[in-house]
């Protein structure tokens, strides 16, 4: 059985930033490999500092690589020439973060979402106009949005419009680098909402840069959490969010607060034991040691002078740490436990954004 | 999910708008005129003018302004006017060759400089130094030596001249090259040209063009110089200069002479300086568009405007009166300013704090939670003010309190955090020197005993070592040492109620866990009630023992954390509880329909009608006042029944 070719391949991706004189280059992202499959969608975790928005800006070519391969469809990506970089620009598209600064204020929306196909299609003025429009109404705007400026548009309004910026030439890989984390919750959930019905009726990949484990654990197949430009964890959603095997993986999900005010007391009694409270020393990072140590709370002195390589875990995941074997299993992570207890069900009846009422503890 | 949401506005932005707002000048719009007649005149002068520059009435010299002459006649009997006209062709027409020169060399150079950066950028920033360096009008009297004619000095002119517009253009295409934008323009895979022309071009255009206003005033003024100096034109054509030049020799038999001359010459200066301002302005005002700006879109704001002061007021005792709590809000209306008036932004807002109690404000963005937070401590936007309604805090009235009481409160009695710690806290002086300055103010402490007592409370927060993190500067702290820094800034005056203001949205989950924790003890050991400001439910539930939502400026539901993620009581409260990944199943997340409407463009009836599915013809027909619920609960709802398809009623 042969298994099909993936998307994209990352491997040993580095990537550095030069500091002030006496201080090394940081490495912001140090020898990630991942894969993103056909139709799949890959999720980068972790939090400020942990590379992962580099690690998109570096396939797309807008941070230099210093050393690691991105291939995508057999073609080399790392510091790509420009004709590379032309075939790839068709194909991977990025939708950022700040739905305020990714749209020019001096552009009609028209002229904005015309970039992608002047570059790409041989195409009409008319067919391009008519293009806009379809794709204007296939992310929820009207088509007469075209002639209006991003300045009137609201926030999810204008994510919709980077998305339709994204989507219009069919590419297959979109790098979504926290595309929801500055909208409002009901925004928020109709822009993921509009993503996957997009990768659904195109077969689309995401790879989804993101902080919020919850939303993570909403769109993704497969999740790589990242630490100090490491991958602590990675594999299905299922393993990595559902059994998490790394300690830096069991705080993120542990300090994520869970909206049911039951659970989330008894969760704040338990994560006071999950994660060391204490500030990352500002001493020089060692190279030689696991990342997450001086947070750790199972630290040992093993982790201070190796570092751990990933390796299959107990619940099927790469997991980088020496005493994966050892942890103890923890009970409550999640308010809603995969099976059953208290569960905040959804009506099975409900239908397109139609609003659903969690319902109360059994 | 398929919600076709509606456009915010229906004002349409067009290159119009730049028009009216330099119609609003008057003064800019002036100067404009007055440089249009001139250049039209002087274009036209063998048409226009009264007589011919050159023609000497040695009968009639020296005279002042009369019908014949206007401006009078010089000393040769020629006529002035007729010589300003001829002469503005000359000058103008060299400090336009100049200008062209300057804008022609400077901006590709700066654009180019910035946009590509490395060594060419260097090279170019070495060279406009080095060209900064060198006096102008030595350079221009060794072109005048060398070359015939005034172009090869107006050329050089414009060009030693050009550092300064491409200083401007090359800075302002760095940092137009960090937008996004223009990244996902490189990701589309427009080409550098392209890139440049479509997105960075534009943004510079405005700053150049204030540059340009100040050079041309500079070259008419180096122009009238060199006509001074006799370098532009022979005698007896006339230029602006050397017009002065010879007023200069008669000025003590007629000194009217010199004031036709250097009236135009200061004028046409002055008026360029204001025009190029009022660019300036213009430009500032589209490039940041203001909240206020942002909010007059929409439709109707003034109507909202006039009903600010009566808001909607509540029915007595519709929300549970507090005898005992330590901040009692009633009717609560906060209107800013716009460009039609004012407008209502916060409309009728009630709630209670309990002493030691947390209470929530939930809502989205454009709600009015942080502004009603913030008007309790008087710290409102220029132009904003509280229309209506009343805030007592521990006895007093904080709403209409005189500024000097109200600056007592404020940090004794009442704290504040923020959501964003690194502006809070001051960037030149280190944490513990701004703790202290806060102790004293507060408290008659001595030197020793506020400097234990800013150890004191660093400790209480938690920082790892307070002496320390006493002595560092604000930049020298993560997110959440600076963070714990703020609430102990907050702490120093001992206050009853701590307003928090979003104050773990800008951090890391670990790091709110850990913020979280210190203001859930805090609030235990100190008995301080803390107003929470978040749009987070994970954050209310960890957090709250009450919660008050907010929608389009109302407060639409409150109650406690446990009843309201159980039940709610309004379908606003539901959608937004319902949205939230952490409770979805597979398949797509509910999602409200629409989005926020912003003030301004709210709906009468019901604020939340458009979007919410169990909507009745009655929930349309006028607002709608809070109403008692079950459990000490009140509801903006006229159908809290229907919620969820329930069928028991929950009103009581």
């Amino acid at each position: 059985m042969s298994v099909p070719e993936p998307l994209l391949v990352v491997r040993e991706l580095t990537v550095t930033f030069r500091q002030r004189h006496p201080e090394p280059a940081l490495r912001a992202v140090d020898s990630v490999s991942f894969e993103i499959p056909e139709g799949k969608t890959v999720a980068l975790v972790g939090e400020s500092g942990s590379g992962k928005s580099t690690i998109g800006n570096a396939i797309l070519g807008l941070v230099p690589i210093r050393s690691g391969s991105v291939v995508f469809r057999g073609h080399e990506a790392a510091n790509a020439t420009r004709v590379d970089r032309g075939f790839l620009s068709k194909h991977v598209q990025v939708i950022f973060q700040d739905p305020y600064g990714s749209l020019n204020p001096a552009r009609t929306i028209g002229q904005i979402l015309v970039e992608p196909l002047m570059v790409h299609r041989k195409m009409s003025r008319s067919d391009m106009k008519s293009a806009v429009a379809e794709m204007l109404t296939g992310v929820g705007l009207e088509a007469g949005a075209a002639q209006r400026y991003p300045a009137n548009f609201s926030g999810g309004q204008r994510q919709r419009i980077a998305v339709a910026r994204a989507m219009i030439i069919a590419p297959d890989l979109v790098i979504c680098d926290e595309p929801v984390s500055s909208l409002d919750l009901s925004v928020q959930a109709q822009i993921l909402n509009l993503l996957s019905d997009l990768q659904r009726a195109h077969g689309l990949s995401y790879l989804f840069i993101s902080h919020d484990i919850a939303v993570v654990r909403h769109v993704a197949d497969r999740v790589v959490v990242l630490y100090r430009g490491q991958v602590v964890e990675a594999g299905s959603v299922r393993e990595v969010s559902g059994s998490p095997r790394h300690p830096y993986t069991r705080a993120l999900i542990a300090a994520a607060p869970v909206p049911d005010p039951g659970v989330q007391r008894a969760r704040g009694v338990a994560r006071r034991h999950a994660v060391v409270e204490r500030e990352v020393p500002d001493a020089r990072p060692n190279r030689e040691a696991c990342a997450f140590a001086p947070r750790c709370p199972y630290v040992v002195d093993r982790c201070r002078r190796e570092k751990p390589n990933l390796r299959v875990g107990s619940s099927g995941a790469l997991v980088a740490c020496h005493l994966e074997e050892q942890l103890p299993e923890v009970a409550v992570l999640f308010g809603r436990p995969r099976d059953g207890g208290n569960a905040f069900d959804q009506d099975p009846e409900s239908g397109d954004g139609q609003l659903v009422r969690p319902s109360g503890p059994r | 999910m398929s919600a076709v949401a509606p456009v915010v506005g229906v004002h349409r932005v067009s290159w119009t708008a730049p028009v009216r707002e330099l119609l609003r000048r008057p003064l800019a719009c002036g100067a404009l005129v007055y440089l249009v007649c001139l250049v039209a005149a002087c274009s036209a002068a063998p048409l226009v003018a009264p007589a011919n520059p050159n023609y000497e009435n040695l009968l009639d010299v020296s005279s002042g302004p009369s019908l014949a002459h206007l401006l009078g006649t010089d000393d040769l009997g020629r006529d002035v006017l007729s010589r300003i006209l001829f002469g503005g062709r000359i000058t103008l027409l060299d400090a336009a060759e100049a200008v062209i020169v300057f804008v022609v060399v400077g901006v590709p150079l700066g654009l180019v400089a910035g946009y590509l950066g490395g060594r060419l950028d260097r090279l170019v920033m070495s060279v406009t130094d080095i060209v900064l360096s060198i006096p102008v009008i030595i350079v221009l009297l060794v072109v005048a030596a060398v070359f015939q004619g005034d172009l090869p000095l107006m050329v050089s002119l414009g060009i030693v001249a050009s550092p300064s517009i491409i200083r401007v253009v090359r800075a302002t295409t760095l940092s137009v090259r960090t937008e996004l934008y223009v990244k996902a323009a490189e990701v589309i895979g427009l080409s550098r040209l392209q890139v440049l022309r479509r997105h960075i071009l534009p943004q510079v255009l405005a700053p150049a063009l204030v540059q340009v206003s100040v050079f041309a005033a500079a070259a008419i003024v180096l122009e009238a110089v060199l006509g001074y100096l006799g370098l532009d034109v022979a005698p007896p054509a006339p230029s602006w200069g050397s017009m002065i030049a010879e007023a200069a020799t008669v000025i003590d038999q007629q000194p009217w002479l010199m004031i036709p001359s250097g009236c135009v010459i200061a004028l046409t200066v002055i008026a360029l300086g204001l025009v190029g301002d009022a660019v300036r302005d213009i430009n500032i005002n589209r490039r940041s568009p203001t909240v206020l700006r942002a909010r007059s879109i929409g439709s109707g704001s003034s109507q909202n405007g006039a009903r600010a002061a009566e808001g909607t007021p509540n029915p007595e005792g519709s929300v549970p009166s507090g005898a005992e709590a330590l901040l009692s809000v009633r009717d609560l209306s906060i209107v800013l300013p716009n460009a039609g008036g004012e407008l209502l932004i916060v409309d009728a807002a009630s709630f209670d704090i309990g002493r030691g109690e947390s209470l929530g404000i939930v809502g989205e963005s454009g709600c009015g939670k942080t502004i009603t937070a913030r008007a309790l401590l008087g710290l409102l936007p220029p132009g904003g003010r509280i229309a209506g309604g009343s805030a007592m805090f521990d006895g007093e009235q904080l709403v209409g309190a005189r500024k000097q009481s109200r600056v007592q409160l404020r940090g004794k009695a009442i704290g504040l955090i923020s959501q964003e710690p690194m502006a809070a806290l001051d960037p030149a002086f280190t944490v513990g020197y701004q703790l202290r300055e806060v102790i004293r103010a507060n408290r008659k402490l001595g030197r020793r005993a506020a400097r234990t007592e800013s150890l004191d409370l660093l400790e209480q927060v938690r920082l790892p070592n307070p002496v320390l993190v006493a002595g560092r500067y604000p930049h020298q702290l993560s997110g959440g040492m600076a963070q714990r820094a703020c609430i102990a800034l907050a702490l120093a005056g001992r206050p009853k109620l701590l307003i928090a203001d979003e104050p773990t949205t800008a951090l890391d989950v670990t790091v709110q866990a850990e913020i979280l924790d210190l203001l859930t003890s805090l609030r235990h050991d100190t008995g301080m009630a803390i107003l929470f400001v978040t749009h987070d439910w994970g954050v209310v539930a960890d957090f709250c023992e009450r919660t008050a939502v907010m929608y389009a400026g109302q407060v639409v539901e409150i109650g406690g954390v446990d009843e309201m993620f159980r039940l709610p009581l309004h379908p606003y409260t539901e959608g937004l509880l319902a949205a939230n990944p952490h409770f979805a199943g597979e398949g797509p997340l509910p999602s409200i329909p629409g989005t926020v409407p912003p003030p301004g463009a709210w709906p009468s009836g019901c604020r939340f009608a458009p979007r919410c599915p169990y909507v009745t013809v009655d929930c349309k027909i006028s607002a709608i006042a809070l109403r008692p619920g079950t459990e000490g609960r009140v509801t903006r709802c006229l159908h809290p029944e229907r919620i969820g398809g329930r069928t028991t009623d929950v009103s009581s």
